[in-house]
């Protein structure tokens, strides 16, 4: 039987890269969104310039459920390197639209499938001589071609083409005309609609549409971050760049045409963040982007920001490792290389975001975290955040809001006569007061090191003033797990014994999985961790019930591992559910994985395993 | 090891400086380097040179990266901030504390080791980059901490104190400096403070990168016959290319030489050189001779030493960035964060 489905199926282009598929994919998305639909895109891409497979998933989802689905109802099949591939992974029932110019074998299609050929390339051969020309418009109809097979709104997508090419005027009415190609040919030629149609809806409001990488940079820039410095790494690379652009727009002197930033593409990570420790210990906030590689490499520079007590923010987007790993796939899976960074005994600060929005938020609040704190900050997002267009919240900032500094000294504080003691805690929250170079004539100079010193920053290599150091950092880290976002809990609507704790860009499919598993008769109460230190609360939810999932992007269930570690919890009561294959997690995932464990259970249970 | 902090007290007849401060005023703790170590000479030099030019000792920021070279900032300018980093990285470290704070001294410590071999590439990277600074590399050609190693500028066929030739070919940080478009080149030796003196003068009153490699014999492990890094071997081959007398833009210029035989550069600043040739064939506004020269000699077993390279109007990094004249460091909310009305327009220009 066909699909037959309204704002809720799965749509997958397989298109060869470099042939400028991407932004006719885009335009398809948006086209969605402005009919009032949301919308989740993902890019599926290869680590390549040109040639090699990519693909461009978009779910659409009138209900909002906005993680990966898995599976495909309409495979756009435009690349017969992947035909074979791409036609199994179709939904039984769903549809295969493909370029219908050279005949395909009988044998090469499926016979629960619905089969739309449409002969692109030739009626690109037969309108355009020019090569380029016959590639790019090809995607444009094919974009066409389904607004008529989608029942959509073909105006949608002819305003955001005329917003697309605003200022270059000439390109509008050639970009039209091949939609309209598409979509006539479609109307004439085929069964218009499918069973999957786009019906104008009003689930969006005012919700945003951004790539994670590009909110961060935004949070970066609203959080006063006037230095930066990077090394080119997917899938971090468009957040350093998304900052120059944004400070290019807003952070330039009207008056002077100067540069209220400073940004260096740096020679590798270690200068990257060597660049951000020195500006930072300066006293301007300073941040690095990066991913796996990079934090492999910044080890020893974490270990003495750390020591030092040197604000940094670090912005990662995680990909998949070890070493290259799978360098355009999205994983969970530095947390906890950034969590104990260095060698010796350290800890660092990570925030885990769950989309564009709190990348914002938590990107503008690791600065005034890392100035309080006087430590790096990790903001951990990951691929599929960080290089997706996500629709989330709009972003937003209170202009009463003013930077937190932390505890520095002025030149007035030092002339007053203040005792200044750099590694003095004067407060008892473990936190220092710092100076910046230059700030008075004859007081408040200290000499930074990573070696050892006493509470007035004086080199000793004494076992006594070493260890009443490390045990005033411990302290400061105590102080943090109160400043860092705290989790997010939501109870089942019935008391439960299990839980599900998870954290970054698994919301969606989490949310999502919840409402599939109450359907089947689970109640799971759930908690977001948002932060680490952990703050109590986390240590609390496990106690409060039998057993725990914890959900991950990750082979080795690292949050896991890092709540056992920091929390003294036994492993028994937390049980991992790891997705690690690269491609985002589903809820059709989590929600087997889980089903499966508590069925299990419904066997054994707990009180009868322990006794 | 312990820490000594010399006593504050000092002989009242003590000059002063323009700004009223003792060359006291400009010392650090007691030097725990070996007696006679080359590295306290410069360290010694640095304190005469920013004494004489009355530089306000907590304007200037001293940066460095691990190794006895690196050490040393702990013995100099004790009310300045210093920064002891990690091993090779110093020329990062200070290249984000500059783009923090345009309006402070930067001084990079730094040794062979710490330079040409672990950190090479921050080395050149901050060069190229034209960052605002001193930098000098204590070059001694051999690892003390660690007790004796070759570094990466030990010059090949030399001896270590083991006994042991080294075969490897030398890093000549000059002749990098020169290449990677370092606007100030100069090479000198611990031992001759009246040729060092100046050149740490004229260094810190440059705008832009400003490198100065100093032979400093290590008098623990490389000073033996054999080692093309000891006093006497240093003394022997030293070819100085000129001498050079520095003057602040308040002072008159004193020269005394025979007409013809002196020039004066003037800096950006208006700080003047007073070069005086010695070589008379050598033009240190000629950077591509400059390099043909030093090979040259080098090749015929020369060290040769003075101010080699000098761009007189040269740029610094903030220029190429075109960063604004307020230290970053200074910015606050009010010239940092666009508000909330933009934001409202950000986020309308997103859905």
């Amino acid at each position: 039987m066909p699909i037959e489905r309204v704002n809720d199926f799965v749509v997958r282009f397989a298109n060869v890269n470099g042939s400028g598929s991407a932004s006719a994919n885009q335009l398809f998305a948006h086209a969605i969104l402005r009919m009032g639909v949301p919308v989740a895109p993902r890019n599926i891409f290869p680590s390549n310039i040109q040639g090699l497979p990519t693909w461009y998933e978009v779910r659409v989802s009138e209900a909002g459920h906005l993680g990966a689905r898995g599976g495909v109802d309409l495979m756009v099949a435009m690349n017969p390197q992947t035909w074979d591939k791409d036609v199994a992974a179709i939904e039984p029932g769903g549809y295969l639209f493909y370029d219908s110019t050279r005949p395909v074998p009988k044998s090469r299609f499926r016979d629960d499938i619905g089969v739309i050929g449409i002969p692109l390339t030739e009626i690109c051969n037969r309108r355009y001589t020019d090569s380029r020309q016959r590639q790019l418009f090809k995607n444009i109809m094919y974009v066409g071609a389904l607004t008529a097979l989608l029942d959509m709104d073909v105006s949608e997508v002819e305003k955001l083409i005329g917003e697309e090419f605003k200022g270059k005027d000439k390109l509008i009415a050639p970009n039209l005309e091949a939609l309209h190609i598409g979509r006539d040919y479609a109307r004439e030629h085929l069964a218009c609609p499918i069973g999957l149609r786009v019906q104008r809806a009003d689930a969006v409001g005012d919700r945003i549409y951004i790539e994670g990488n590009s909110a961060a940079a935004l949070g970066a820039l609203y959080g006063g971050a006037t230095v930066c410095a990077w090394y080119p790494i997917t899938p971090s690379s468009s957040l350093a760049e998304a900052f120059t652009r944004h400070c290019a727009r807003y952070r330039v002197d009207p008056k002077t045409g100067k540069h209220r930033y400073a940004i260096v593409q740096a020679e590798d990570e270690l200068a990257s963040l060597g660049i951000v420790v020195g500006a930072a210990w300066n006293g301007a906030r300073a941040f690095t982007a990066t991913s796996g590689p990079g934090i492999s490499l910044m080890q020893e520079f974490l270990g003495l920001a750390y020591f030092a007590e040197v604000p940094a923010v670090i912005f990662d987007v995680q990909r998949g490792g070890p070493s290259t790993g799978m360098p355009t796939r999205t994983q969970q899976s530095d947390v906890l290389i950034a969590a104990y960074a260095s060698h010796g005994d350290t800890k660092h600060v990570l925030l885990f975001p769950e989309d564009p929005a709190e990348a914002f938020e938590f990107g503008a609040a690791a600065f005034d975290l890392a100035d309080r704190l006087q430590t790096p900050v990790f903001v951990m997002l990951d691929l599929d955040i960080g290089m997706n267009h996500r629709l989330c919240r709009p972003l937003a900032w209170n202009d009463a809001r003013r930077y937190d500094r932390g505890k520095v000294m002025s030149a007035e504080d030092l002339e007053a006569g203040k005792d200044f003691g750099r590694y003095l805690d004067v407060d008892g929250d473990g936190i220092p007061y710092r100076t910046y170079p230059g700030t008075h004539p004859s007081r408040g100079s200290f000499f930074t090191r990573g070696s050892t010193r006493d509470r007035y920053a004086r080199y000793t290599e004494e076992g006594g003033p070493y260890v009443d150091n490390m045990q005033r950092l411990l302290r400061k880290f105590d102080t943090a797990k109160n400043l860092v976002p705290r989790p997010v809990r939501r109870d089942a609507e019935k008391s439960t014994r299990y839980g599900v704790i998870y954290y970054g860009s698994t919301s969606p499919a989490m949310d999502e999985a919840i409402e599939i598993l109450g359907q089947a008769g689970h109640q799971l109460d759930m908690l977001r961790v948002r932060g680490f230190p952990f703050h109590t609360e986390v240590a609390d939810f496990v106690t409060d019930h039998d057993f725990v999932f914890v959900v991950e992007q990750n082979r080795d269930a690292q949050l896991r591992t890092l709540m056992i570690n920091e929390c003294g919890l036994d492993p028994v009561r937390l049980v991992p559910v790891l997705h690690y294959d690269g491609t985002p997690i589903t809820a059709r995932f989590i929600s087997r994985a889980i089903a499966e464990h508590l069925d299990a259970l419904k066997l054994t249970p707990l009180r009868k395993v322990v006794s | 090891m312990t820490y000594i902090v010399k006593p504050k007290f000092h002989h009242p007849a003590l000059p002063k400086n323009a700004l009223g401060y003792t060359h006291r005023d400009y010392e650090g703790s007691v030097s725990t380097l070996c007696a006679g170590c080359g590295h306290d000479s410069i360290s010694g030099a640095i304190i005469q040179a920013c004494f004489d030019i009355a530089l306000p000792p907590h304007r200037i920021a001293k940066l460095s990266g691990i190794g006895c070279s690196s050490k040393t900032p702990t013995y100099f300018l004790g009310q300045s901030h210093g920064f002891n980093s990690v091993h090779g990285r110093m020329p990062s470290v200070l290249t984000g504390a500059n783009l923090a704070n345009r309006d402070l001294i930067y001084l990079g410590v730094s040794g062979d080791g710490d330079t040409a071999s672990i950190g090479l590439g921050q080395f050149a990277h901050a060069l190229r980059r034209g960052v605002n600074m001193v930098y000098i590399v204590e070059n001694n050609g051999v690892y003390g901490l660690t007790k004796g190693q070759f570094s990466a500028t030990a010059d090949r066929g030399s001896k270590s104190k083991r006994g042991v030739t080294n075969t490897d070919n030398s890093v000549d940080l000059v002749a990098m400096a020169l290449q990677l478009g370092a606007t100030f080149v100069a090479r000198s030796f611990s031992g001759d403070k009246v040729q060092l003196v100046p050149l740490i003068k004229a260094a810190i009153e440059h705008r832009g990168a400003a490198f100065i490699d100093c032979i400093s014999p290590c008098v623990a492990f490389n000073n033996h016959p054999g080692s093309t890094k000891s006093f006497d071997y240093v003394r022997e081959h030293n070819e100085a290319v000129n001498r050079l007398d520095f003057m602040t833009p308040r002072e008159e210029i004193t020269v005394d030489y025979a007409p013809g035989t002196v020039e004066i550069v003037e800096q950006h600043d208006g700080s003047k050189l007073a070069l005086r040739k010695l070589a008379a064939d050598y033009d240190p506004h000629d950077r591509l001779a400059a390099m043909a020269y030093l090979q040259e000699r080098a090749a015929e077993g020369e060290i040769v030493t003075g101010l080699l390279y000098v761009e007189p109007e040269s740029e610094d990094l903030h220029a190429h960035l075109e960063t604004v004249e307020v230290p970053l460091n200074e910015l606050g909310e009010a010239e940092l964060c666009p508000g909330s009305t933009a934001l409202a327009k950000i986020n309308a220009s997103l859905r």
